[in-house]
């Protein structure tokens, strides 16, 4: 073993590079630091764009952070003093695109219940600060229970079990060799059961403001308790907050989402924004064989054969497709509006979606549903 | 780790592209830089990228230009390590016991052994690649069994004990990206996120793919290819698809069609989803041809 000597001052920038990294939030181990001076070292290093590839080769930014790690990059070597994107334009937000029918008149909102307020056009970016906390009962106990309670589906691992669909052939054989040759029992194999994906899809528009705060610490509930989690946000822009979600203290999730999120309370463009969630083979695939929870009144402004065409294909690709809306509280809720009428088909259901307790029970109920 | 700056005497990474391109694969730089430092650093080469940018054949092309044998495992939710490690032949050794009466019988011989196809690299070490396709696909158990194999490039069987590798075997993962890998596994190894090669690039992918294409038809190819990308489309064309397109329409014009009907009918190979196909079909001779409406 070498004694502890001084870096050799060369190599001290790699260095500083790694902890400017770490600090910025990127996670790196010891290893890829040592990984990332051997790395410059085999390259010559030619120019500078040999350490910036031994760079993203050793550190491996995720693709999404790759325009900050880029910033950074240029802020350490080539002595840029640019602000750092903090969570800039990246894949993960897109904007929905402008609605071709620019003036059509929103539709109108049903007119016994007095939650759905108007669909607009106008897109209003604001940061949004969180109300105080409420239903703090039915989050407790949902957290408390969902491990057990979370929908499942039958996994393609194979576990030994007293009883079971398969024999446990390697088990019977290896007893048997030791047996010499005698088949006592006959052990099994059983599917396990994995907890199956849910993706959960939050309107922001103006028409659902009364309703968001509660649904977003809905979702940081279910995004702590489960292990398939994803979940996006529709206003005028799609926006995915699974990662901030992540984040185990729900003040500062909730924080950082408020920050990623730009249209709160704006205009509603839901079918678009729904093409576009479907439109990008990541987010798309999410769904698949997942179940679908759609938190929104359903209020499409304009046309709404983009939207009945975005349902459609959601419909096909999931498990389950439940749109939970505000507006069903009232116990004489029907569908009325044309958009909701013309997607009701192809929805598993229409749920109550006004209280952070019918959510609970809703999502805790979805296991003792047939696959 | 031993750092070997020279592997199979290449040392340094635009020698490396030009192996690559002599075995049929162009490689952007990033991409050779990544590679060169996978091999030369002896870590697993992790290749991120959306589905038909070339990730498996750039495993392909190195393995060709080392000389090494591929070894492909294909992961699926579920795999285990019967499937990726090893087997006991136990139908054979309950026959070998039967057969033997009373005398002795060595039932964990090589003859029992079926290696899969981590094994197998273990054992073939210096003239194995190891190409594990699709890591996320499997589920988080095989991850984390992986990490193990990729740390240590050693496999212990408990009848036999431990089988280590005389000489690492190259390995090369792809993924892509339906599900975040798992940070350990990320930090093992020289990572390259594999983009859509530029239009140049790909004509040229087009042209060595395809002998039989001719330059302005890959040229026009791309092109439109570029176009469908920019749809919003549920599954964009590859570059696969791309030197497909191009030698379908290369096919139908060698038999009289003319050239964007000759694109349109072979529009098969490219997109392949109904609703992207209803999607772009009012459009489609703009996107092939490129002119606006």
């Amino acid at each position: 073993m070498t004694i502890t000597q001084p870096l050799p001052r060369a190599a001290e920038p790699f260095v500083e590079f790694a902890s400017l990294l770490r600090e910025n939030g990127f996670s790196v181990a010891p290893e890829q630091t040592m990984g990332f001076i051997e790395a410059v070292g085999l390259l010559g290093p030619r120019d500078m764009n040999d350490i910036l590839q031994a760079g993203r080769a050793m550190f491996a930014p995720p693709p999404d952070r790759r325009p900050e790690f880029d910033a950074l990059f240029r802020m350490k070597f080539l002595g840029q003093s640019i602000p750092v994107p903090a969570s800039g334009p990246d894949e993960d937000e897109l904007l929905v695109g402008e609605e071709a029918a620019g003036d059509s008149e929103p539709p109108e909102p049903d007119e016994i219940n007095e939650a759905g307020g108007e669909a607009t056009g106008n897109e209003i970016l604001s940061r949004r600060q969180f109300a105080g906390v409420d239903e703090i009962e039915a989050l407790r106990r949902f957290r408390r229970v969902a491990p057990e309670r979370l929908p499942v589906r039958k996994s393609y691992r194979r576990a030994a079990a007293n009883k079971g669909d398969g024999w446990n052939m390697r088990k019977v054989f290896r007893q048997a060799v030791q047996r010499d040759g005698e088949v006592i029992e006959l052990p099994k194999l059983k599917r396990k059961l994995r907890q199956r994906r849910i993706v959960l899809l939050i309107d922001v528009s103006g028409s659902m403001k009364d309703q968001t705060d509660s649904y977003l610490r809905f979702a940081h509930a279910l995004a702590q308790a489960g292990q398939r989690i994803e979940i996006f946000t529709l206003g005028t822009r799609l926006t995915r907050i699974t990662r901030a979600m992540k984040v185990r203290n729900r003040a500062q999730a909730l924080n950082l989402v408020s920050g990623i999120v730009a249209d709160w309370d704006g205009g509603t463009r839901l079918g678009v924004a729904l093409q576009a969630f479907l439109n990008i083979p990541r987010f798309a695939g999410f769904t698949r064989g997942a179940a679908v929870l759609a938190l929104s009144d359903g209020l499409e402004r304009g046309d709404h054969a983009t939207l009945v065409d975005a349902v459609e294909k959601l419909s096909r690709l999931s498990w389950k497709l439940i749109w939970l809306t505000p507006l069903a509280g009232d116990a004489g809720y029907r569908p009325e509006t044309a958009a909701m009428q013309a997607i009701a088909p192809y929805l598993d259901s229409i749920e109550d979606g006004s209280s952070v307790a019918a959510l609970c029970e809703r999502v805790l109920s979805l296991r003792q549903e047939a696959a | 780790m031993p750092v070997n700056p020279t592997i199979s005497g290449i040392s340094n990474p635009p020698e490396l592209h030009e192996a690559l391109q002599g075995a049929q694969y162009l490689s952007d730089d990033g991409l050779s830089t990544s590679a060169y430092l996978a091999l030369a650093l002896g870590k697993p080469l992790l290749l991120e990228g959306a589905p038909g940018v070339g990730k498996t054949e750039a495993a392909k092309a190195l393995s060709s230009i080392l000389g090494r044998r591929l070894i492909r495992l294909q992961c699926y939710e579920g795999i285990d390590a019967g499937a990726a490690l090893y087997e006991w032949n136990y139908p054979r050794q309950m026959l070998a016991i039967r057969q033997a009466g009373d005398e002795y019988v060595n039932i964990y011989k090589d003859d029992f052994l079926i290696a899969r196809p981590m094994l197998d690299a273990l054992q073939s070490g210096g003239n194995a690649l190891l190409l594990i396709d699709e890591i996320d696909r499997s589920d988080h158990e095989f991850e984390a069994f992986l990490l193990e194999f990729l740390s240590d490039f050693q496999i212990s069987i408990p009848e036999r004990g431990t089988i280590r590798a005389d000489q690492r075997p190259v390995v090369v993962l792809t993924s892509n990206r339906t599900r975040e890998l798992h940070e350990a596994l990320r930090r093992r190894c020289v990572y390259h996120w594999i983009d859509y090669p530029d239009a140049l690039r790909e004509a040229e992918i087009v042209m060595m793919r395809a002998s039989s294409v001719a330059r302005d038809t890959a040229d026009r190819v791309v092109a439109a290819v570029g176009r469908l990308r920019a749809e919003p489309l549920t599954k964009p064309p590859g570059v696969a698809e791309t030197v497909e397109w191009a030698e379908a329409a290369t096919l139908l014009q060698s038999q009289g069609a003319q050239w964007p009907d000759a694109f349109r009918r072979a529009i098969g190979v490219a997109l392949k989803d109904q609703d992207d196909l209803n999607f772009v079909h009012d459009r489609l001779d703009q996107l092939i041809t490129g002119t606006a409406a």
